[in-house]
């Protein structure tokens, strides 16, 4: 049977942001509607039972995080929607919000009375000005509508959504930096435990859920926990948003259910139609530049949270960077590298200092000026690295180190070998980079 | 394991901060109507947790202004109730605050792997040559700042340059020039905005959401 898309299936129709559409094509806010004659409690019983998995990176169960939030408090609880999206290779809830806000709007709403909160704040990152404007527009018909504000549906429940805007920091993305941000300070990560479940934004009970998260939880409300879990394989249900970009004929967002192989997504006409030119593959990073390669003979395994950690590498936002054999792994190292330093937010010193290490290292040797103990370097360095940070940015980025010296190690070797990149491409700079800057 | 090159020790060696202060700039106050906006977007958290506006506090000062002097830090504490030096902290942290004067034009270009896959140095380059300066550096003329960022989340579109809030999109090197000479004439309506909000307005095709026909790319 095809796959019937359920977060996108509109999203090329003219106007298919507006709440018109929205109320014609989507049942829009009867969720919400449904929800409100619920017990918040049963809420996370459904989405605990439809197996729904946060697509920020980490796939860790929404319902079991909306029941750690603490409910015997007298302090006020919040949903913050992390909507920074800044992992490179990344760029599905800008579909989203762009073309469905309303269905993250209700999500919002119905976070927020299942946990017990009466104000969501969605943090989107400051580039994303243009889908601001339209989400800020939207929710201000959701609020004249009687979907947000006050007593909505006579419930007696209240709810606000509010946009915050970042300006311009990776790190924001991760939970506790992003609430850090929210509070007015650097986007750097907090120390957990506490986690935000028990003292999140303002020292409240908080639930940071993905984007693409939260507009999955109307429709689980809707058409009930089973229809959700039953699309796609076991623990790994419901739909999802592939980013695809790089090498391939139809880079783009494509929605599908996790039983679909990391092949079909990138060689299949329904989904990127394969590889630019008909140049052979060199490699996939399936999940966002975070996580591991796979070679082109890993690809027949269910793009999924667990098919993708068995084959060595992990789903994380489901952002597959395709790229052919003319991309040197050396570059593409330091390419990452170079982001990794970057976005560093200099609170551990072991990422702070090794990112720096690490792309002084690989710059020379793409360079061709390293030496033969610059790979036994490069991995001392990451492994310093890997495990020794407050949050996950300090093995992500090793990761990109370590994946392609493991891979590729003969093209680290050659390079220090020949003193010089063995591949030369038309898309690279004419002139090497000049320094880090 | 010590990977640290040998370093010689004597005072003229020794590291030095690299912190720089904000010029002091003119008298910087929000006109009435950024006002109204501030006062705004306080309500929208807490009463005792007006930092959580600092963002938006610099925005508006930084599109008052163009760029944040001390003067407008020193505003913006104020309006939040906070010290210069903690917003200084904010200000030094985030990439999309500007303590010296750019170009009318910020030409912002994606340089990470999946912009970079498909020419986003070469970009760069050519940017660079048409524009007669380095990234990080604005024309004498003060019309364009150039400069690499990371990731802009549009990468089934690359490669992609953010020119102040606007966007354009696919950006060939071999257009790179071109549109450099459109924004002199054309100004903003050079860019092609971003796909997605153009599409969404006019429902026209489907770029960018899977359903792209063939030859698209090229
Ligand atoms: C360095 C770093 C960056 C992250 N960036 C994002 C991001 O941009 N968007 C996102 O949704 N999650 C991001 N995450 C994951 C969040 O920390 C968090 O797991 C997620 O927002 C939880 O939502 P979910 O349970 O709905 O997936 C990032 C994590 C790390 C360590
Ligand atoms: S890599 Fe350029 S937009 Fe993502």
């Amino acid at each position: 049977m095809a796959y019937q898309r359920v977060l996108t299936q509109y999203i090329n129709e003219p106007g298919s942001y507006t709440l018109d559409s929205y109320l014609k094509h989507q049942r829009g806010y009867e969720g919400l509607r449904k929800a409100l004659t619920l017990k918040p409690g049963e809420i996370i019983d459904q989405v605990k039972a439809s197996g729904l998995r946060g697509r920020g990176g980490a796939g860790f169960p929404t319902g079991m995080k909306w029941q750690f939030v603490l409910k015997d408090t007298p302090k006020p609880k919040y949903i913050c929607c992390n909507a920074d999206e800044s992992e490179p290779g990344t760029f599905k809830d800008h579909v989203l919000m762009e073309r469905n806000p309303h269905l993250l709007i209700e999500g919002c709403a119905i976070g927020c009375y299942a946990i017990g909160a009466k104000v969501a704040y969605i943090y989107i990152r400051g580039e994303f000005y243009h889908v601001q404007q339209i989400l800020e527009a939207e929710i201000e018909k959701a609020y004249k509508a009687g979907y947000l504000g006050k007593n909505i549906f006579g419930s007696g429940f209240d709810c606000d959504v509010y946009v915050h805007r970042g300006a311009g920091a990776y790190e924001a993305g991760e939970e506790t930096a992003l609430i850090e941000s929210l509070e007015g300070k650097r986007a750097q990560p907090r120390i957990k435990p506490p986690f935000p479940a028990v003292a999140g934004l303002y020292q409240c009970p908080t639930a940071v859920n993905n984007v693409e998260t939260l507009c999955n939880v109307p429709l689980i409300i809707m058409n009930g926990p089973e229809w959700f879990s039953k699309l796609g394989p076991e623990k790994n249900g419901g739909p999802k948003l592939y980013c695809i970009s790089g090498h391939v004929k139809k880079p783009g967002v494509y929605e599908a259910a996790m039983d679909t192989t990391l092949r079909e997504l990138i060689y299949d006409e329904r989904f990127a139609g394969g590889m630019m030119d008909e140049r052979p593959m060199k490699a996939v990073i399936p999940g966002g530049s975070s996580v591991p390669l796979l070679l082109p003979d890993q690809l027949d395994i269910p793009a999924s949270f667990d098919g993708v950690q068995k084959a060595g590498s992990l789903l994380g936002s489901a952002g597959l960077i395709v790229f052919n054999d003319s991309v040197c792994a050396v570059w593409l190292a330091m390419n990452l590298l170079h982001f990794y330093r970057h976005e560093s937010c200099g609170k551990c010193t072991p990422c702070r200092e090794g990112t720096d290490w690490l792309l002084k290292l690989l710059m020379r040797i793409e360079r061709g000026e390293g030496q033969p103990k610059d790979l036994d370097l490069l991995f001392g360095v990451s492994n310093n690295i890997v495990g020794k940070t407050l949050c996950a940015f300090g093995d992500a980025a090793a990761t990109p180190v370590l994946s392609t010296m493991k891979l590729f190690r003969d093209e680290y070797e050659a390079h220090i070998r020949a003193g010089a990149c063995t591949l030369p491409a038309p898309w690279r700079a004419k002139h090497a980079m000049a320094g880090a800057h | 394991m010590s990977f640290h090159p040998r370093m010689e020790y004597a005072p003229a060696k020794f590291h030095k901060s690299e912190r720089t202060l904000a010029e002091q700039g003119g008298d910087f106050k929000y006109t009435p109507e950024n006002q109204a906006k501030f006062d705004e977007n306080v309500t929208h958290y807490p009463p005792e947790q007006r930092k959580s506006a600092i963002l938006f506090a610099l925005y508006l000062a930084q599109g008052q202004q163009g760029y944040l002097t001390a003067a407008a830090m020193q505003h913006v504490a104020q309006q939040i109730g906070c010290t210069a030096a903690e917003v200084e902290d904010v200000v030094t942290y985030y990439t999309m605050f500007y303590r010296t004067p750019v170009g009318k034009y910020v030409i912002n270009v994606c340089r990470t792997l999946s912009c970079a896959l498909l020419g986003a140095e070469r970009v760069t380059e050519e940017l660079s040559a048409a524009l007669g300066i380095k990234p990080g550096e604005t024309d004498p003329t003060g019309t364009f700042t150039l400069v690499e960022v990371e990731c802009l989340g549009a990468c089934d579109r690359a490669p992609v340059v953010m020119v102040n809030d606007e966007w354009h999109e696919r950006l060939a090197p071999e257009q790179s020039a071109k549109l450099i000479a459109d924004i002199r004439t054309k100004g903003a309506a050079a860019f092609t905005g971003c796909h997605l909000n153009k599409e969404a307005q006019q429902g026209a095709g489907a770029r960018g959401t899977g359903d792209r026909g063939k030859g698209d790319r090229t």
